[in-house]
């Protein structure tokens, strides 16, 4: 079923592995390009949202001054005016659209009001009382687990539960001769996407309705507009607008942000905007869920890494949304990239009174390699060892089995990826020994307060959505040839920003054989091609890229036949090399591909045709905490040096070396934006970004001016290092890679920090205060 | 109360009806010049940036009223498609664009450097790009594409 081509190297290739300028880089460097709210509709509405101010409260009673609002020319709705059911799907269907009974965290949306400005909508709100009776809360998801009295999600608060088991962890830890355990807690981050949410919903009387919107899943937005209006899915359609950064914040939102402009537009009858502005984005959104980790590591003095023990705790907020899968990718990514017979992992998503948490590149990883990446640095320091070196003796190879049982029989650059990074950054001659503190202060007395230091994380990703996500893994596509020799293709994977229009449009021209130039893509409309899955877990370049290949060989084969027939050759003895058509036997040129393209649509043959795949078969067995849990693995070694101020925590990063097996470079050039904008998200979480609530439950942080992402002035240089390990189920080779850059950096830095100033942080971002009073603790812990 | 604000957009004379308390990037929005962004409505991410009177600022932190008989260049004024602005053309051949959202107010910001600084040494590009939030790229290549822009419009290349 694998659609594989071999290519040897870039010398073949018309378009595949190089660096072709971006499809959509000139209509944005001109400003032209058309994101959600540049778009207007003709007697557009505007869409307010009044939402609860309480973390856990019951409505008692919600009075709406109808006359009034009807005076001014404002509809308000309520869980009451939804024509269908009143769920958002995701999972598990316990998200509401509007609260009906009960609030469940601060911003949850309970009203909607719609006019003809947003002014007159934000007006009418004064319109409208609610009145509540609050309820006892719980932020913590150790403290809401079990919760005697607390319930947001059925019994126990616990939405979802994973585990890994491998061997015996107790027989590992008493075989062990140091045992290293520790609890470390990871902070919500926000996507910080510049283009805030929105959509516009432009309903066809009670008949039909259409949704434009910044997202990543137009499939999930259908679903959910169609079940809350009560409409056949074949009835609403959904049109991705230029989408402004989205980084898994744009994967579930648009659900909910879709659903009430439809909801306000089926009440109206009129095109409603609903457009977030950053405040209201901030505070009711998604966010990288916050982590609770106790992590366990037992080593022998020889280096053999003997048992893994660890328990997850993620905050779900509110509503469960994404996080069983969520969780799913954390269990699995807990014990890392490496051999280890005796692993226990046991995992919990758990519900308190917080804003719903969601997917955020990496899905739940970053918050276990955090600590993974920690435990193994830890661990190589209390045998003495060189913590590169006591990586390359755990790190999986081809043929080796995961902590989860799975064998991986091919495409594992991991090796190569630590020797690269390693050799490039100058490793062993960067590589100082860990101050004591003492030595620190030893040295302040002498007025040097900086001190270098450099670390160092080895990771691995599963491609795609693995075995959780198995029935969403399917891909579209839909290709059609013009008489004028361009092509037209259609996916229902989405682009962000991350490139996946270039990349796709490289695939189309390499399997065509038409220049790159000539190729386009269409806006992603739900209804061009089935469900596609969702644009989430590395996957659109895979998946759509498959699918392009199965639609683009069907189109070959009837170019194919036409020519055939009339140049009186055999079908089967036609190839395409340097966009012409040639007979392979006498490799005698026939026509141009252009041409050839003109032949079939002159001769009335078919030019359009539907490409399909299935991704490859996984599968995760929880009880016995074993299974193929994803079709294939990215791999990467990040490297990152710093400079600490030992006297007041400050942290410079001065440059991050991030070497990735991508299988197989598409588009180096896009590959290296992905490289690097991950590797800055990776360092803002580690180093600077944390959603900071009040303890009553509500985002304080809700601006770009108070919750602070990298600017040009705190970015380090980036070194990309790309390493081609290819992977006979990806197109050419290639591999999932939007997530991977981000997952490693946090414990690289924090690993750096150690060995600047030998201390050790459980708690990231590594702020100025955190690494200054660590460094505190350590002096009062040794009494120096 | 409405006022008429008189101000040059992009090299053409405008009276524009404006409320007194309305913000200069709804003004701009509402008159077509739909590549000056919303992003933050605070002054922190620069992607409404334009340039005022040949400077480069914020324009989701001033009143339109505040703009009388001024000149406003915004991401329309500077380039098309077929005529793209060097420092356009730079973005596009440096692969440096992603979303998008921030480049219109980032280019603003290089254009208003190199208009003042045409040598600039990339710690300043770096500064001068530093109110310019970018959340996709790790920011090498803007700055890449504002110096090799520089050369172009220096007549090196």
């Amino acid at each position: 079923m694998f659609l594989v081509k071999e290519f040897s190297s870039e010398v073949d290739s018309m378009a595949v592995g190089k660096r072709l300028k971006r499809k959509d880089a000139d209509t944005k460097v001109t400003g032209e390009a058309p994101y959600a709210y540049d778009m207007s509709f003709a007697d557009e509405q505007y869409l307010a949202v009044i939402r609860s101010p309480y973390a856990h409260a019951r409505i008692v009673n919600i009075a709406i001054d109808y006359k009034i609002l009807e005076s001014l020319g404002v509809v308000a709705g309520t869980a009451k005016d939804i024509p269908g059911k009143n769920i958002l799907h995701v999972i598990l269907d316990d998200w509401p659209l509007l609260a009906e009974k009960v609030v469940r965290h601060v911003g949850e949306p309970v009203v909607i009001l719609v006019a003809a400005s947003l002014h007159l909508a934000e007006e009418a709100r004064k319109y409208v009382s609610i009145e509540y009776i609050e309820i006892p809360a719980v932020f913590d998801p150790v403290e809401a687990k079990d919760h005697p009295t607390i319930q947001i999600f059925e019994e126990n608060n616990v939405c979802s539960y994973w585990q890994q088991k491998n061997g015996d962890v107790e027989k590992g830890f008493a075989e062990s001769d140091i045992v290293i355990e520790n609890e470390y807690r990871t902070p919500a981050q926000e996507h910080a996407y510049i283009e805030t949410q929105g959509c516009i919903a432009v309903p066809q009387g009670h008949d039909s309705m259409t949704v434009y919107g910044s997202m990543q899943c137009p499939f999930y937005v259908q679903r959910c507009v169609a079940e809350i209006l009560g409409m056949e899915w074949s009835k609403v359609n959904i049109i991705q607008t230029t989408t402004g950064g989205a980084f898994g914040g744009k994967e579930d939102v648009p659900n909910q942000v879709g659903s009430l402009a439809a909801l306000g537009a089926w009440l109206v009858r009129k095109p409603v905007k609903f457009l977030l502005t950053r405040e209201e984005d901030i505070e009711t959104t998604s966010k990288r869920h916050p982590a609770v980790i106790r992590y366990k590591t037992g080593v022998t003095k020889q280096g053999e890494l003997k048992a893994i023990k660890v328990e997850v705790f993620l905050n779900t907020g509110a509503y469960a949304t994404l996080a069983p899968a969520v969780l799913y990718r954390a269990a699995m990514h807990a014990a890392g990239p490496y051999r280890c017979g005796n692993v226990d992992v046991q995992a919990y998503a758990v519900t308190t009174n917080l804003v719903p948490f969601g997917a955020f590149r990496g899905f739940g990883s970053p918050q276990v390699i955090f600590p993974g990446e920690e435990q193994m640095d830890r661990a190589a320091e209390s045998i003495g060892m060189d913590p590169s070196d006591f990586r390359e003796l755990h790190i999986l190879k081809v043929g080796d089995k995961t902590t989860f049982g799975q064998v991986i029989d091919q495409s594992v650059g991991l090796e190569q990826t630590l020797h690269k990074a390693r050799e490039q950054s100058g490793w062993y001659k960067k590589r100082k020994p860990t101050p004591t503190i003492a030595q620190v202060l030893e040295e302040q007395k002498k007025g040097k307060y900086r001190r270098k230091g450099i670390g160092i994380s080895t990771i691995f990703y599963g491609c795609f959505l693995g075995a959780a996500g198995k029935l969403m893994s399917r891909s579209g596509a839909y290709v059609q040839v013009e008489p004028d020799g361009s092509v037209r293709f259609a996916v229902g994977t989405t682009e962000m920003g991350q490139g996946m229009i270039t990349v796709l449009s490289q695939i189309v021209a390499e399997e065509l054989g038409i220049e790159y130039e000539k190729v386009y893509m269409t806006p992603v409309d739900t209804s061009r091609v089935p469900d596609s899955g969702p644009t989430v877990a590395s996957r659109a370049t895979i998946m759509s890229g498959r699918a392009l290949q199965d639609a683009c060989k069907q189109l070959r084969t009837l170019i194919y036949d036409k020519v055939a027939l009339k140049y009186e050759v055999d079908a089967t003895d036609i190839e395409i090399k340097e966009f012409q058509i040639q007979e392979i036997t006498t490799q005698k040129k026939l026509l141009s591909v252009s041409d050839a393209i003109k032949l079939v649509y002159q001769e009335r043959g078919q030019i359009a045709v539907a490409g399909w795949d299935v991704a490859p078969p996984t599968h995760y067995d929880n009880e016995k905490g074993q299974g193929d849990a994803y079709s294939a693995y990215a791999w990467c070694t990040n490297i990152v040096e710093v400079e600490v101020d030992s006297q007041i925590g400050t942290v410079d990063i001065l440059n991050i070396w991030a070497a990735h097996d991508v299988g197989k470079a598409i588009n180096p050039q896009t590959l290296e934006g992905q490289i690097e904008g991950g590797s800055l998200q990776g360092l803002g979480y580690g180093r600077y970004e944390e959603i900071i609530f009040t303890p009553e439950g509500r985002v304080l942080s809700n601006n770009l001016g108070t919750y602070l992402i990298p600017t040009t002035k705190e970015t380090p240089k980036i070194h990309s290092i790309i390493v081609e390990d290819p992977w006979s189920g990806g197109p050419y080779g290639a591999k999932g890679i939007g997530e991977q850059p981000l997952m490693g950096i946090a414990p690289a830095l924090t690993n750096a920090i150690a060995n600047a100033v030998g201390v050790r942080l459980n708690t990231i971002p590594a702020t100025p205060e955190r690494v200054w009073a660590a460094i505190q603790e350590k002096i009062e812990e040794e009494k120096v | 109360m409405s006022q008429i604000l008189h101000v040059t957009i992009n090299g053409t004379s405008k009276e524009i009806a404006i409320e007194p308390d309305e913000i200069l990037l709804d003004i701009l929005r509402r008159e077509g010049y739909k590549g000056v962004k919303r992003g933050c409505k605070e002054g922190t991410c620069g992607t409404c940036t334009i340039l005022l009177n040949d400077k480069a600022v914020k324009s989701c932190i001033l009143l339109a009223a505040q703009t009388e008989n001024c000149s406003i260049i915004t991401i329309e004024g500077i380039g098309t498609r077929d005529n793209p602005h060097p420092i356009q053309q730079a973005f596009v051949d440096e692969g440096v664009v992603q979303c998008g959202f921030c480049i219109p107010g980032m280019i603003l910001s290089a254009k208003n450097l190199l208009d003042n600084n045409p040598s600039p040494t990339k710690d300043e590009v770096k500064m001068a790009l530093d109110g310019n939030l970018c959340r996709c790229t790790g920011y090498s290549g803007q700055i890449k594409a504002v110096l090799a822009a520089a050369a172009v419009m220096r007549g090196e290349k």
